[in-house]
Parts: structure tokens; sequence; C-alpha cells
């Protein structure tokens, strides 16, 4: 049985979804990411803290709480409504948003672990040979952090496709538009229609795994070695 | 070349105060002595712009580094910097390495990646990882990645602190011919005399995070004010010319000031100056000229100078021409032989290290 076009699109949109909410992720993060590693007061184990919430909130308190912030009667929902003339709530624009916030600990945290084992002494030695911080930052850091950075956006675009309760609590479920895999899976649970439920529950246990397995799998191989 | 300022005055959070204010001569290699907790590394540091100390100055000839003003980023002083544990880059090859800073210079080089990688021996290992090296092979890789980077000043922290005696010895071979070629200047930061003697032309002694003394090493080394000649490793630097071999015994003759000393037998050519590093408690002395000793070396010396701390054991400086031996004695020996300065005696010399040279 082939899938249907409304199966099509919602996986299409998981996809596209991931993919934006991943490059945005590693934008925002890896730089979110360097400065934590760099800190050691309370401000920094607080913004940790925050960044850490998603582990441990229900997905519907973050979307019940983006929902209230991004309506269309609230200051960011009108200055939304302004500037691209279309409503923020129940829009691909909010799924983003919420998909940000809450994978973002799926790539932060990979990042920071190994920006801080990245030894100070190297980027030093760095300096002293004429790089300036970005260069350091660009020909150490990224570098020796390659296969964290293949962590942190594989784990982002996985848990980003595999999130629900904040997709239904800012999208809602309109087909195309809002309609994620995860969403379209709960709608044929909810109208009985199970074999095609089994269809896409199925589809995405099989992708999950397979990412995993190959992330493990890549764990053990590391082309440098770190010395003290 | 130009000279290096530097003045600082530091209290750092344990209460060490580092308080500083010389100058450097802009030629050679300058080491940077001291026992350990002296300032010394905390001073390279300032220089490199690692670290800085507020209210410091420090200046390299015209071009000001750090002073109320501002402060110029370690990637922008033209400097190259060898650190105690090698700290190479572990994901590039040894070529990269060396390369490294070469790609970020604004200018050609003082020193070129073929003349480098002659002088620290480093042909072999270009293709190589930094994880499969030796201690000693990866810190000539990072004495190499320092020099090519180098366009003004080279600052070594003990490179050689870490590594056992063959490793050391190479090591000191590639820094020597580095030093050799006179092209960039170098502070050498080390609380080993031995190395010191080896590498330095200037020496500046640093004690408790102050300045206790300066200048030639040579000079330092015998004068008896200098703190150097109270270590227990004290020893005097003398140069000769080499004049005979003698392939029979395995020996050749140095010429020094008119005199003989005999050393274990160089490759130079006729002619050529080594320099040799005497021991003071290998120094002893004789009011007559010795018989039927098995020692060889015997000068006929001038006591320039006897330091009396009341100590069980005296320092006597002695003139043998234009240079200086020094001599460690018991002051019984030397109230005895009523020992006084302008006295000729007979210095005893048992031992003599020939100093390294360059290619």
């Amino acid at each position: 049985m082939p899938l249907s076009p409304a199966e099509l699109d919602a996986i299409a949109l998981t996809l596209a979804l991931a993919a934006v909410t991943t490059a945005l992720l590693l934008l925002l993060g890896t730089p979110l990411a360097w400065w934590l590693s760099r800190q050691r007061g309370s401000l920094g184990a607080f913004i940790e803290a925050l960044v850490a919430l998603p582990l441990i909130l229900p997905p519907t308190v973050l979307g019940f709480y983006l929902l209230l912030l991004l309506a269309p009667d609230t200051p960011v929902g009108r200055l939304w409504q302004q500037v691209t003339g279309t409503q923020l709530a129940f829009s691909f624009s909010a799924l983003v948003i919420g998909s940000v916030l809450y994978s973002l600990p799926f790539v932060v945290q990979p990042l920071q672990a190994a920006f801080t084992r990245v030894p100070a002494g190297l980027l030093q030695a760095a300096a002293t040979l004429g790089a300036n911080p970005a260069d350091q930052f660009r020909s150490i850091v990224l570098p020796l952090c390659r296969r964290s950075f293949l962590v942190a956006a594989s784990l982002g675009f996985a848990h980003t496709v595999g999130e629900f309760g904040v997709v239904l609590m800012i999208g809602g479920n309109i087909p195309g538009e809002t309609q994620v895999l995860s969403i379209a899976l709960y709608d044929h649970v909810e109208t009985l229609r199970f074999a095609e439920a089994h269809r896409l529950a199925a589809g995405l246990v099989i992708f999950s795994v397979a990412l995993l397995f190959a992330l493990y799998r890549g764990a053990g191989t590391t082309p440098w070695r770190l010395r003290a | 070349m130009s000279a290096l300022h530097i003045c600082l005055d530091h209290r750092a959070a344990d209460g060490f105060r580092l308080a500083v204010d010389f100058s450097l001569p802009g030629t050679g290699v300058t080491a940077l002595y001291g026992p350990s907790g002296s300032g010394k590394t905390t001073l390279l540091d300032c220089v490199a712009g690692l670290r800085t100390v507020r209210g410091g100055n420090i200046a390299l000839g015209e071009q000001h580094w750090q002073d109320a003003r501002r402060t110029l980023p370690a990637w922008q002083r033209g400097i190259g910097y060898v650190f105690q544990d090698a700290r190479l880059f572990p994901h590039l090859s040894v070529r990269d390495n060396l390369l490294y800073g070469v790609a970020r210079q604004p200018t050609g080089a003082p020193v070129q990646f073929d003349e480098a990688v002659a002088w620290l021996e480093l042909g072999d290992l270009l293709q190589r990882q930094p994880d499969t090296l030796s201690a000693g092979q990866r810190q000539r890789v990072a004495i190499g990645r320092a020099l090519l980077a180098a366009q003004r000043l080279v600052l070594l922290d003990e490179p050689l602190a870490n590594l056992d005696y063959e490793a050391t010895r190479q090591c000191l071979r590639g820094l020597k011919n580095i030093a050799g070629q006179h092209r960039l200047p170098m502070l050498y930061v080390s609380h080993d005399i031995e190395e010191v003697s080896e590498l330095a032309d200037h020496i500046a002694l640093l004690e408790g995070g102050n300045l206790v003394g300066q200048g030639s090493l040579i000079d330092m080394c015998s004068r008896i004010d200098s703190r150097l000649a109270h270590e227990e490793q004290a020893a005097a630097i003398v140069s000769g010319t080499v004049a005979r071999h003698d392939h029979a015994y395995g020996l050749s003759e140095l010429g020094v000031a008119g005199q003989t000393l005999w050393v274990n037998q160089l490759h130079e050519d006729i002619g050529s100056a080594r320099r040799v590093r005497i021991p003071a408690r290998d120094v002893s002395l004789c009011r007559a000229k010795p018989e039927g000793t098995s020692i060889l070396n015997v000068f006929r010396v001038t006591i320039a100078e006897i330091e009396d701390s009341g100590d069980a054991r005296l320092l006597l400086r002695l003139a043998l021409g234009d240079q200086f031996l020094l001599a460690r004695i018991t002051r019984k020996s030397a109230t005895e032989l009523r020992f006084a300065v302008g006295d000729e005696v007979f210095a005893q010399v048992k031992s003599a290290a020939l100093l390294m040279e360059a290619l």
C-alpha cells in the first residue's frame, strides 16, 4: 500500500522542519556552547540550567508558554504580523521556533563537552603563532571537535523528527503546514486507522535506530588523540 | 637589532610579587635564569602577551607591546613561543604543524622551512602525526614551529625540562644551530646552568621576582659577586683554540692564553675556537708546579680575588691571561698555604667539559 499524499506531505514537512531546525541550532548553539565552555561563574551555571530545561520539562509546558508568547495579540505575535503579514502561531515558523528551543540541549551539550576538552594550551600556542581568536576556533577547535558536531547535528535532527508535544501545542494539525509525522501518526490512531499508524511508527523506529547505530559505531574511531 | 624593555610590577593572588625593570639585548641568546618560583615563566608569558599584568610596560625597540594605553595581543607580536610541553596540534601532520605559523605571517620570516628542517633534523618526520613521535621529536618540531613563525623574537620556556639525556642533546644541538645563525634573538628560560652554558650569550638572573644581575655569560659565570659562582654547579667558561690533535692518545690540545688544555679528541680543524666549562670544585691549587701527577691540565694562574664568607670553603677567582677560572678550596688549605690576591700559583684542573658546537 503506497503512502497517501497527506503522509508524503507530513514526511517532507518533518524533514524540512528538522533540517531548518538543525541548521539554526548549529548556528546559535555553537557560540552558546563555546561561551558556556569558558564560564565558571554562576551566570554560566544558570544559563546551562535553562538550556537543559527541555530535557526534563513536559514538552506541553514549553508548548503552552510558547503559544502564549507567540499568539497574535502578544507583542511578539503583533511584530511578526506586521513584518511578515502572516500569523505566527500555528505556522511552520512557530514550529521552527519551538523545535529550536526544544532540541537546544541535544546540540549544546555535546558541543560544550567537546569544547571543554580542547586544551587551552593549544589555543595559546596558536595565538603565539599568529592566529586570532576566530582563526584559532576555525583551525584548532573545529577540526578537533568535528565528531562532536556530527553527534550534535544528528541528535538535534533526530530529536526534532521525534517531537510531538510542543508541535501539537503551537502548530496544531494543519496538513501541509504544521502536520508533521508524529502528528499524522496520532491522527491515524485517533481515527482507528491502525495499519497506517503502524507504517509510520515502524518507519520512525527504523530511522531512529539506524541513525543512533551509525553514530555509536563511529564513536570508537577517532583520527587523532588528544594528549594531556 | 632593538633591545627588549620589560617593566612589570605585579602581585599575584598568592602574595608573590614580580617587580622588574630592565632591558635585554636584542641579539643572540639571553637566558632568564633562576630557581623555580622566581617568576621566569610569568615574565615570559607577559612578553608573549599570553598574560597581561596591569600597569606593565613592554617594548621591543620602538614597538610598544604593552603600555598604559594598549596591549598588543599575542598574535600580533611576531613571536615564536616554545612551551615546556610541545603543544603540537594533534590533528595536523608534522609538516602542517611547522607551517601553521608561516601561513599567518604578514611578511616573509627570517628563517626558511628547509633551513629549520635541516637544523633540527626533522626531515624524516614531516609526514608523521604528532602522537607517533617521541617526546624529544615532539619538542624539536615545536622548536621548529616557533622558529618559523617568529619575525622578531623567539621565547623558550624550559623546552628541555621533560626530556631524557639523548633527546636533550639532540634538541640542544638544534637550538645551537639556530643560535649560531644569529638571525633571531632568543629569550630562554631555564634553571639548568649547563643548558644555559651551552646556549646563552647573555644571562639575566631572577630571584624571588626580582632581577639580581645580568651580563655576558662568561663574565657572569666567573664573577665572584654573582650568585652563579656560588651554586653547587658553579663553573667558569674559557675559550681556546684547537692547537694539535694527538691521535695516539685520543686527545686534542687547546691553546688557552698561551698555555695548554687537554680535552677529548676533537674533529675541528687546527685554529678553530671551542668553549670549555671548568667546574669550580674540580680546580685545586698548588704553590709549586706539581710533579708526578696524573692530572694533565695544570695552569700557571694569578689569584685575582678571594671570597671568604666564613664557610669551610672559599671561592677564588684566578686570572688565566684575560680569562678567568674559579676554584673552590677549603679554608684550611688556603690558610696553611697562605694564598693571597696577586700570588702566582698552579691550578690543577680535574675535568673540563667541552661545550657543543653548531653545524
